[in-house]
């Protein structure tokens, strides 16, 4: 199946008003030393019927959490998605538009974008948003540009503390802008804020803090806030999960200058780590709305006076401004924003609230249930929200095997990123008692084993 | 007519959710978490019901235009249709409902599409190697700058600059200075194309890079390729290919074989992803073999039966996305890879030429067409002499929505004045193509008879002509 429409007759016809007596005459200019003189090596032709079928074959290879209890976090969460959203996305209207470039006629999505960044800004409690950044990796990476930008300075005060994958794909970011990354060590599973002053200097351009951290734990965020209160240059740059910040104090209320984060939580599938979105709000200030990254939608009126949408404030963007810039960002994820933008609205203040209240109280649960097991213990006991870290008795990558039998995924091997050993394990409001009674029973016998 | 925000709509305790009851004993969140962390109010998020916020976006989507409403003739953006079964098979639980830190032989399936989506990449484009972690074209182009760059360190070689001609994308000279790299255009010649003999003058041995698209913005293809790429590669340079046109050259040549290093992929255009408003793309990165130790980490390999990740790159040029990309994406363009074959996919580029070169032919008889020579898949059109009667191309672009038309892109490639970039591609027929090609030609009259009544477009959308300028100068960016 081609999906081409034309009849050989219409070609034909088409070729008589060209001027050409057949098709392959357009493409003269290609050198002959060029060409390809075979035909693509790639099977195919497959009818919607074989296609179906061959992916049915695939997805037998695949164990997915249909199948599973799964206790992993880290940056990616199985939380429920509510009908609807499937349903509204699948308006062609939505998922088969292009940018809004043309704004009238693209309404539907600029609005979509308006109040994606407005409930974005009421989340975080920060000025303006934008229309959305790739993933959470990335708009860690553009934040960090963002605050070089603004501060002329190029020092970037890191934790151990952060995803490590976020730090990896920031340095990549910055890995020809001169920027400098430093990292404060681990205390338990938080930043280790002793150290973490003394790297405060005058050539820091921003620190940046994960909120909660990748640990799960929240940072004492009342010290952070008093020591840059001290060196008031210097600019915060918090990467905060969406979702708890149902319940969360917003980190405007701790002075964050760039708010970041991954939105995945927001109503997207896991698919696999991607598409996802990075959002980025920053505070009402031009000095920092010139800096931002990425698309912006703001309303305006039309030639009778009505309120309408467009796309503004582009003479940031790389369509107008090229080389100069703030990113080279393009395309973004706009139809997971409006995913987003439908889970917040159908949620609402109350709903996003109980799914913080319920996936923190799971994780309590649990982790004091684990903790109790001889030879397992959980690191940090104080203060984390939804995901906590377990040292335990074998090597994780044990526990793992021996549990994938039961249908369990324990959590995630910290070994994984070469930083810290045990497991990282993460509760949502999904996960419910029963499943978390099996975890806890399931690693007694491996204790006890 | 003006749809209220969601906001609006909402009322103090009207829910849209349920969930189930909480099932563990709670203690109280203050002594969990600290009186501190406990935000002093909600979030200011809406309270309405399922039915308000299903009716909100279905009339905001009415408001909405799409490849399914009708020809998205969008220069540069291949707004192709986008086939059903890409979408059914992207919703199948057993391929989406996957975390991706889930072991590598739990996810077999999913690492075969991906692995054999690079397979096929690989032969569309000619080159040895790919990843498909960047999640846009501009991400790609970021990753393959980053893979030269990286390339040159190791070799104990500094090239600071990056050549990029004036018809480019604006995301090219961005990713280069993202990637550290002075940006030096270069012009185009009469015939619209990269001059071999300018090329020459601003070569040199600080050129990490030529950045290209082939065929250009002007949907021409650059004849001179093989030279072009003797000039760079004699500097001791290498030669990037943007794949935002490969929608014009698939199954009669690749990038690989025009000397190319270094391409990226936009799947959302010649794949036929959807777009979704803006987003999620998808730009795998394909590189010759000498590049391939510093591609982004990791890399998805094979070996025997097995699929797996590998992180052991130590010459990578990083990570630029937390996961491995946008696999959501790459589910719907193997779909669509897989019901076209090798044959399909030079049909598709044989077509999408053939209707160009139609809408070419017809509409060039009213419209200037300052480039002459041959062009594929694409071309673009003045709207100067039109200008000259009273209405600009941005005004032409307003009156098509009136006809309910998308307008062609605007405004660019900066080349030509009052451009009007056009692009059908393959799957729109002989009758869509003659209904836009009738509503460009009286459009034209319309402008010789009454200039006003275009210069005040759009009258039928469900806004009129919105005020750029003010949302610019007085910027309302949220409730």
């Amino acid at each position: 199946m081609d999906y081409i429409s034309n009849t050989p007759r219409e070609k034909e016809k088409m070729l008589d008003v060209i001027g050409a007596q057949e098709i392959n005459e357009l493409f003269a200019a290609i050198p002959e030393k060029v060409r390809l003189k075979r035909e693509l090596n790639i099977d195919g032709s497959l009818s919607e019927l074989e296609l179906k079928r061959q992916a049915r074959k695939l997805t037998d290879r695949n164990n997915s959490l249909n199948n599973m209890t799964s206790f992993l976090g880290a940056g990616a969460y199985d939380h429920y998605v509510p009908s609807i959203i499937d349903h509204l996305i699948s308006r062609s209207e939505y998922y088969t538009a292009y940018t809004p470039y043309q704004a009238e006629l693209s309404q539907g999505t600029l609005q979509a974008i308006y109040e994606f960044q407005s409930m974005i800004c009421e989340l975080t409690g920060m000025g303006v948003a934008n229309a959305s950044l790739l993933d959470g990796g990335s708009a860690v990476g553009e934040a960090v540009l963002m605050a070089q930008r603004i501060t002329r300075k190029n020092r970037i005060i890191f934790s151990r503390a952060i995803h490590p994958a976020y730090r990896e794909v920031a340095r990549t970011y910055g890995s020809f802008q001169g920027l400098e990354f430093v990292e404060a060590e681990l205390r338990g599973g938080t930043t280790d804020l002793d150290q973490f002053e003394n790297l405060l200097d005058d050539q820091t351009a921003a620190v940046v803090i994960q909120y909660p951290n990748f640990y799960g734990s929240l940072e004492q965020m009342e010290r952070i806030q008093s020591l840059l209160e001290e060196q008031k240059k210097i600019l915060m740059i918090v990467i905060a999960n969406p979702m708890t910040l149902g319940l969360l104090t917003p980190p405007s209320e701790w002075g964050a200058d760039i708010v970041i984060g991954e939105g995945q939580v927001l109503g997207n599938q896991l698919n696999y780590g991607g598409p996802y979105l990075g959002y980025m709000a920053t505070r009402d200030d031009r000095g920092f709305i010139r800096q931002m990254p990425g698309r912006i939608a703001g309303a305006t009126t039309d030639a009778d006076g009505n309120r309408g949408y467009v796309l503004t404030l582009q003479t940031r963007e790389q369509h107008i401004r090229r080389e100069k810039a703030t990113s080279n960002i393009c395309s973004n994820e706009a139809l997971n924003a409006l995913i987003a933008t439908i889970y917040m609205s159908a949620m609402g203040k109350e709903g996003l609230k109980e799914v913080a209240e319920h996936s923190l109280q799971k994780a309590h649960y649990l982790a004091d249930k684990i903790d109790q097991i001889s030879g397992y213990q959980v690191v940090n006991k104080e203060n984390f929200f939804h995901e906590f870290w377990v040292k335990t008795p074998v090597e994780p990558g044990k526990l793992i095997d021996e549990l994938r039998e039961k249908g369990i995924i324990p959590g995630l091997d910290l070994s994984r990123f070469d930083e810290e050993e045990g497991l990282l394990i993460c509760t949502t409001e999904k996960r419910t008692r029963e499943e978390m009674d099996n975890l806890v029973s399931a690693l007694e016998v491996v204790s006890n084993g | 007519m003006v749809e209220p925000l969601i906001k609006d709509y909402s009322s103090t305790g009207r829910k849209g959710y349920s969930l189930p009851e909480l099932d563990v004993p709670t203690t109280e969140t203050e002594s969990l978490l600290g009186q501190e962390f406990i935000r002093k109010e909600g979030p200011g998020l809406p309270e309405v019901s399922e039915v308000d916020v299903v009716r909100h976006y279905t009339e905001l989507s009415s408001m909405n235009y799409g490849v399914d409403s009708g020809i998205y003739p969008l220069g540069s953006c291949t707004m192709k249709y986008n086939p059903k079964i890409n979408e059914d098979i992207s919703r199948l639980e057993e391929l989406v409902n996957l975390h991706p830190y889930q072991e590598d032989n739990q996810v077999q399936g999913s690492l075969e599409i991906m692995y054999s989506l690079q397979e096929d990449l690989k032969e569309i484009s000619g080159m040895d190697s790919f990843t498909l972690q960047p999640a846009s074209g501009a991400h790609g182009e970021f990753a393959g700058l980053l893979i030269i760059r990286n390339y040159f360190l190791d070799r104990g070689e500094e090239r600071t600059k990056v050549i990029v001609p004036d018809s480019a994308h604006g995301t090219n000279p961005a990713s280069g200075t993202m990637a550290g790299l002075e940006v030096v255009e270069v012009e185009s010649n009469e015939k619209g194309m990269v001059d071999p003999d300018k090329l020459r003058e601003v070569v040199d041995d600080q050129v990490a890079a030529l950045m290209l698209t082939n065929p250009n913005t002007l949907g021409i293809f650059e004849e001179e390729i093989l030279e072009i790429a003797e000039i760079i590669h004699d500097a001791g340079g290498l030669l990037y290919y943007d794949g935002a046109n490969m929608n014009a050259i698939m199954g009669y040549t690749r990038p690989g074989d025009m000397n190319f290093d270094v391409l990226h992929f936009n799947l959302h255009k010649t794949f036929s992803t959807p777009h979704g408003g803006g987003g999620p793309g998808s730009g795998p990165v394909g590189v010759k073999g000498f590049l391939a130790p510093y591609l982004p980490r990791p890399l998805l390999r094979k070996e025997g039966i097995r699929y797996y990740w590998d992180f052991d790159l130590p010459k990578s040029c990083g990570k630029l996305h937390a996961f491995y990309g946008n696999y959501g994406v790459m589910l719907k363009a193997y779909a669509y890879i897989k019901a076209l074959g090798g044959k399909g996919l030079k049909e598709t580029t044989k077509n999408a030429v053939l209707n160009a070169n139609y809408l070419k032919a017809r509409l060039s008889k009213e419209f200037e067409l300052p480039y002459k020579k041959s062009s594929l898949h694409e071309f673009v059109l003045s709207g100067s002499k039109q200008k000259k009667k009273g209405a600009s191309t941005l005004n032409i672009a307003k009156r098509l929505l009136d006809y309910g038309l998308y307008a062609p892109t605007i405004y660019f490639p900066l080349v030509v004045k009052e451009a009007l970039m056009i692009e059908p591609t393959e799957t729109e027929n002989i009758f869509t193509l003659d209904n836009f090609v009738e509503k460009m030609l009286i459009i034209s009259r319309e402008i010789e008879k009454d200039p006003d009544l275009v210069k005040n477009a759009p009258h039928n959308t469900a806004v009129k002509l919105l005020d750029e300028a003010r949302a610019a100068r007085e910027p309302d960016l949220r409730w």
